[in-house]
């Protein structure tokens, strides 16, 4: 019977209360460790269509007629259109409609950034487009750019209110403790880069749209086109099947769709709205610089009595505040906080969420701010972590669901305990150490999600559920699960995901949710098939349903018969065994929350100030891991992106005019394979006891968390020096340098 | 009208001066598998071989191509390297992937056991934002089984 239950909601850390049916009965706890499938190894089921090129991802999608758009963006930070006349661009070859502002609204007259979207027309082939784009008269009044995120606040320009946060008295925090460490730490303005740009082809039947879009969450942007456009949502169909890519930016619909939708309208034949690189780098979105002043104070013996931060994000002229302050709220039982965070409103590009947003960057001051504590505390980085841990939610007191970071810290001794061999192997300027950093971060997923299992006759299964896979492997993880709840091998499973009207509602992947989220949904929707399958064969074979099993593609008798899947399913010849399955609340009054430990190894040139990262070792604590091979690719993928804004990405502007510098990717420097060190993945992999029936958390987001401070901190062990800005760039580590040698001659 | 050598067959194709190899490739020809993520390039999304040398089919131009012969990824699915990419699970959001195979492809035809240096020398123009370098290291240093 269905049962109606208020539940808490998480993503990326804001929550939310809501109502869902909850149909079955929970599901038993399969055991720790490797099952049959699930917990071993697999290569991605769908590997082979990725790498021999036959995966379609929007980028591919070539519909009849399609035409393709090109958008007028503004060349400046900040500037009014005066004049826009689309006449002389009408004429040109190939084009079929123009929109301005006030024909579709996310086309703007105050552009408030470089790349905001003026205006937007159509052609038969992109170049044409963008040749005509060329051809439309326009004139600005250039306005005033507001750049600098601390002018911002000064002149009261912010995105939202302040946020502040205060537990305990951190005065007295302060008065009470025997060292008092403070500092400022910057971290840049980081670019999302997924290698498929932001793009969605539009087409219309009737009153339906297609929306093919490169996105993290179907059924969000099915809800939200549906709403801007006054359509009833099952009138608007999204389709994801293969995606290149997100890290966070691809979760609204974005104006690109708009567009597209638009344009498809006016002309009556599908439009492709596509970013070019360049577009991509100035208007999908971004991770925000941040400003962090922080504060700590400890007793001799490294309790902590106090912590403060005042946390200036570079928002830009749009977007949200991330969280910043998250993990000097959450990481530490400190029982004296305070936090401000204050978003900046600027004529820069929106900040977007961008992989554990404000998180990473929170957790660069925090955690670089604890070393320097040890350093004054002549206290061990470990040991002062250890003696600092929270039992509890620190924040509200609630027990946690589960947390092993005691465990993680346990199993970095052997990595950190490298730290005498490795400053012995300095040699000449180059000077070697090691540095960890702590994680914490949500990402247990929750309801609603829903999961169909279909079985035919031949006894092979197919999971259908309208969710996505944006690379993470998610469709790999669901085959698994259902295969080990039917006993199949995995390649006797196929999942069909990726289109709104092919499957049920499912989670969005953001937030590490997708797994934890779905997961128990595939779970509940293959038991509900194998239920059915150990009822048909008992009444087939006339043996009692309790002593049933399916086992290795087959139904086994507890007195050692067997009968092939297939046996069993072939009975019903064309007819089909259908098994639904819902995701189920969270553990409520409980807080879900992932943590890790990452320990690094540098080498830095002191007269050139050159950084490399030699090792990285990484242990974080996901509750079950359903495909290691998969999970280290996460973890591996996650340090590198922190290795890249550790050390070489920036989003750079022009001090004068506010526009960027580096909008192409020569300019702007990902991390290639020459940058890669070798990098050591530890998963605790033991399943969160109070989270559903498979307790399993999500891992997309926890290894780039720590990553930077880690690095820094190995930094300050290799050389003395207190590196307080990212990226670390020569001349920020020649600076720390400095500083060092400056603090040491005053002594 | 030009005549392209491609993955083995002959097409006849159309375009301007400044039609490139990449739009021919995958507008004219449906060959999808050659990506292109910056079209500037900067990345490596789009590598084929011209007579067996790794290029940018993005900043190449068709009138360029001249008499030699076009590989892709499609005239490449049957390379031990594919199946190396997916064992290894080099392959995340996929969307570098087939350049990166083209890459190594071209690699290993000249050098079949190539040290990590040379791996790292050769495939760093291959850009990969998910993250799969340590992957494909080893999806190249197991290719022969």
């Amino acid at each position: 019977m269905a049962r109606l239950i208020r539940t808490e909601k998480e993503v990326e850390g804001r929550y939310t209360e809501q109502w869902i049916v909850v149909e079955e009965d929970p599901l038993d706890r399969w055991p720790e460790g490797p099952l049959e499938v699930v917990g071993r190894p697999a290569a991605r089921v769908d590997g082979l269509q990725r790498a021999r090129g036959e995966a379609r991802y929007t980028a591919d999608l070539a519909l009849p007629g399609m035409l393709h758009a090109a958008v007028l963006r503004s060349p400046h930070a900040h500037a009014r259109v005066r004049r826009l006349d689309f006449a002389p661009a009408l004429e040109a070859p190939g084009v079929r409609a123009a929109v301005g502002p006030g024909d579709c609204d996310v086309l703007v007259e105050e552009a408030g950034y470089q790349g905001a979207p003026v205006a937007a027309l159509a052609a038969d082939t992109f170049s044409e487009a963008q040749a005509a784009l060329a051809r439309v008269g326009v004139e600005w009044e250039v306005l005033e750019p507001l750049l600098d995120p601390d002018e911002a606040v000064s002149r009261g320009e912010l995105i939202e209110e302040a946020s502040r946060y205060e537990r305990g008295d951190v005065e007295r925090g302060l008065a009470e403790a025997d060292v008092v460490v403070e500092a400022e730490y910057r971290t840049a303005t980081v670019l999302h880069n997924a290698l498929e740009t932001h793009q969605a082809v539009c087409e219309w039947e009737g009153d339906e749209l297609t929306v093919y879009i490169s996105t993290q969450w179907i059924w969000g942007v099915r809800k939200d086109v549906a709403k801007r456009l006054g359509l009833p949502p099952d009138k608007v169909r999204v389709v994801c099947e293969y995606m290149g890519g997100g890290f966070g930016a691809k979760i609204d619909p974005g104006d690109h769709t708009y567009l597209a939708a638009e344009l498809a309208r006016r002309t009556g034949r599908p439009v492709r709205c596509a970013l070019t690189r360049r577009e991509e780098n100035l208007a999908s979105g971004n991770r925000h610089a941040t400003v962090q002043r922080l504060r700590a104070g400890a007793k001799a013996d490294g309790t902590l009595t106090a912590l403060e931060g005042e946390f200036t994000m570079a928002v830009g002229w749009d977007g949200f505040v991330s969280s910043t302050a998250g993990p000097m709220k959450m990481l530490y039982g400190c029982e004296n906080v305070r936090t401000v965070e204050l978003g900046a409103k600027l004529t820069t590009g929106p900040n977007d969420a961008f992989r554990a947003p404000g998180f990473v960057e929170g957790t660069f001051g925090l955690e670089r701010l604890l070393d320097e504590l040890a350093a004054k505390l002549e206290l061990d980085p470990l040991e002062l972590r250890r003696r600092n841990g929270a039992d509890a939610d620190p924040v509200d007191g609630r027990p946690f669901s589960a947390k092993n970071l005691a465990e993680c810290y346990r199993r970095a001794e052997p990595h950190w305990a490298r730290r005498g061999e490795v400053r012995a192997r300095s040699e000449g300027p180059w000077r070697r150490g090691v540095g960890l950093a702590s994680q914490v971060w949500y990402g247990g997923g929750g309801p609603p999600s829903y999961a169909w299992v279909r079985v035919g006759s031949d006894g092979r299964a197919t999971v259908l559920t309208a969710m996505q896979d944006i690379g993470t492997g998610t469709r790999t993880a669901m085959a698994q699960i259902a295969a080990e709840e039917l006993g199949l091998p995995l390649e006797r499973l196929s999942v069909s995901l990726g289109d709104s009207s092919r499957g049920p509602y499912a989670a969005i992947s953001a937030g590490s949710s997708t797994t934890p989220s779905m997961g128990p949904a595939v779970r509940a929707a293959a038991a509900d098939a194998a239920r059915q399958i150990v009822e048909i064969a008992a009444q087939r074979f006339e043996v009692e349903e309790r002593v049933l099993s399916l086992r290795g593609g087959r139904v086994v008798s507890e007195d050692g018969k067997s009968w092939a899947l297939e046996d069993v399913t072939g009975l019903l010849e064309d007819g089909q065994i259908l098994g639904k399955g819902s995701r189920g609340p969270n553990p409520a009054g409980m807080r879900v929350l992932t943590f890790g430990v990452q320990v690094a190894e540098v080498a830095v040139d002191v007269e050139t100030g050159e950084v490399r990262v030699e090792r990285i070792a990484a242990i974080h604590d996901v509750g079950r891991v359903v495909n290691p091979l998969g999970a280290s690719s996460q973890v591996e993928g996650g340090i590198i992106q922190g290795i890249g804004h550790t050390l070489s990405e920036q989003r750079l502007l022009d001090p004068g005019s506010g526009r960027a510098l580096t909008v192409t990717l020569d300019a702007y420097k990902l991390p290639t394979i020459a940058d890669v060190p070798e990098i050591v993945t530890e998963l605790l992999d033991v399943p969160d006891g109070h989270l559903t029936s498979l307790g399993s958390k999500g891992l997309g987001e926890p290894p780039i968390i720590p990553t930077a401070a880690a690095i820094a901190n190995a930094i300050r062990d290799a050389t003395g020096a207190d590196v307080r800005s990212l990226p670390i760039t020569r001349e920020e580590m020649l600076r720390a340098l400095r500083e060092a040698r400056e603090r040491a001659y005053a002594l | 009208m030009t005549e392209l050598l491609v993955n083995g067959g002959r097409h006849e194709v159309h375009g301007s001066v400044l039609t490139t190899l990449a739009e021919v490739l995958r507008g004219h020809l449906g060959l999808t598998g050659t990506k292109v993520a910056c079209g500037e390039g900067h990345c490596g999304a789009c590598t084929v071989l011209l007579d067996g040398a790794p290029a940018l089919a993005c900043i190449t131009l068709l009138e360029a191509v001249g008499e030699r012969e076009v590989t892709t990824i499609e005239g490449l699915r049957d390379h031990p390297l594919v199946d190396a990419f997916v064992r290894a699970d080099a392959v995340q959001c996929g969307f570098c992937t087939p350049g990166q195979i083209v890459s190594a492809a071209a690699l290993v035809r000249e050098t079949p056991a190539p040290t990590r240096e040379q791996v790292r020398h050769a495939m760093a123009g291959n850009l990969c934002r998910c993250g799969t370098y340590p992957k494909i290291e080893e999806a190249i240093s197991t290719w022969q089984g």
